[in-house]
């Protein structure tokens, strides 16, 4: 299953919410002001690292790229452009976004 | 009608991060507008706020405007007390080497001080 993030984990529970909540082996994209979260340095890079360990978890490049923060990305967090994200909705059987 | 008599001080509080919302583009816009009313304009930055003056923005691949450009453009309408908090950029793993403009780098008790001295305080 995919699950689409789009707020910042600093100022909304969305993220949260989802980690808690989602059965593990799920891709997870995170876009809009959710990229803050794949960036290191931030208060949520701990929640981030741990969640790799139980999903793969994605981000939308373009939207970084204009926040400025296309260099800050985690390690092991995946980069995908619009492309990237077309095909992660078709790979999966489902999809929920946490608005 | 002697000069002066009508300056206010003006507090922008910008809390939201760029392009995700509309907050942060609609609050410079009403700050180029107070300026132009040679009104004593702050513009201060917390939480994804400072987000905002993150250096480096590429927007291409959203196809939105750029507008972080425009902060610098500030010095310019005689907009120049700029003000970040410490506390929102240290969470967020920045610096004020991360951002595009000379800013006032204040903690949350001054940050406070300064608001309590405003005579009109507007929230994006």
């Amino acid at each position: 299953m995919l699950h689409i993030i789009n707020k910042s984990p600093l100022t909304n529970s969305s993220l949260d919410s989802c980690l808690r909540v989602a059965q593990s082996g799920g891709d997870i994209l995170l876009i809009e002001d959710a990229v803050y979260a794949a960036t290191s340095g931030n208060a949520f890079e701990a929640k981030i690292r741990e969640a790799m360990g139980r999903f793969k978890i994605y981000v939308l490049q373009p939207d970084l790229e204009a926040r400025g923060l296309a260099d800050r990305i985690i390690a092991g967090v995946s980069p995908v452009d619009y492309g990237g994200f077309v095909d992660l909705t078709a790979s999966n059987k489902n999809c929920q976004s946490w608005l | 009608m002697s000069e002066g008599n009508n300056i206010k001080k003006f507090m922008f509080v910008n809390r939201k991060a760029p392009y995700g919302t509309i907050y942060a583009l609609e609050s410079l816009e009403v700050v180029l507008i107070t300026a132009a009313f040679d009104q004593d304009v702050s513009l201060v930055f917390l939480d994804d706020g400072v987000y905002q003056l993150k250096k480096g923005q590429q927007t291409k691949g959203i196809e939105t405007k750029n507008f972080s450009p425009a902060y610098r453009a500030l010095e310019g309408y005689d907009v120049e007390k700029l003000y970040v908090e410490k506390e929102s950029l240290e969470v967020r793993g920045l610096s004020e080497a991360d951002l595009l403009v000379d800013v006032t780098v204040l903690g949350s008790k001054e940050m406070g001080e300064l608001m309590n001295q405003q005579d009109v305080v507007l929230s994006f």
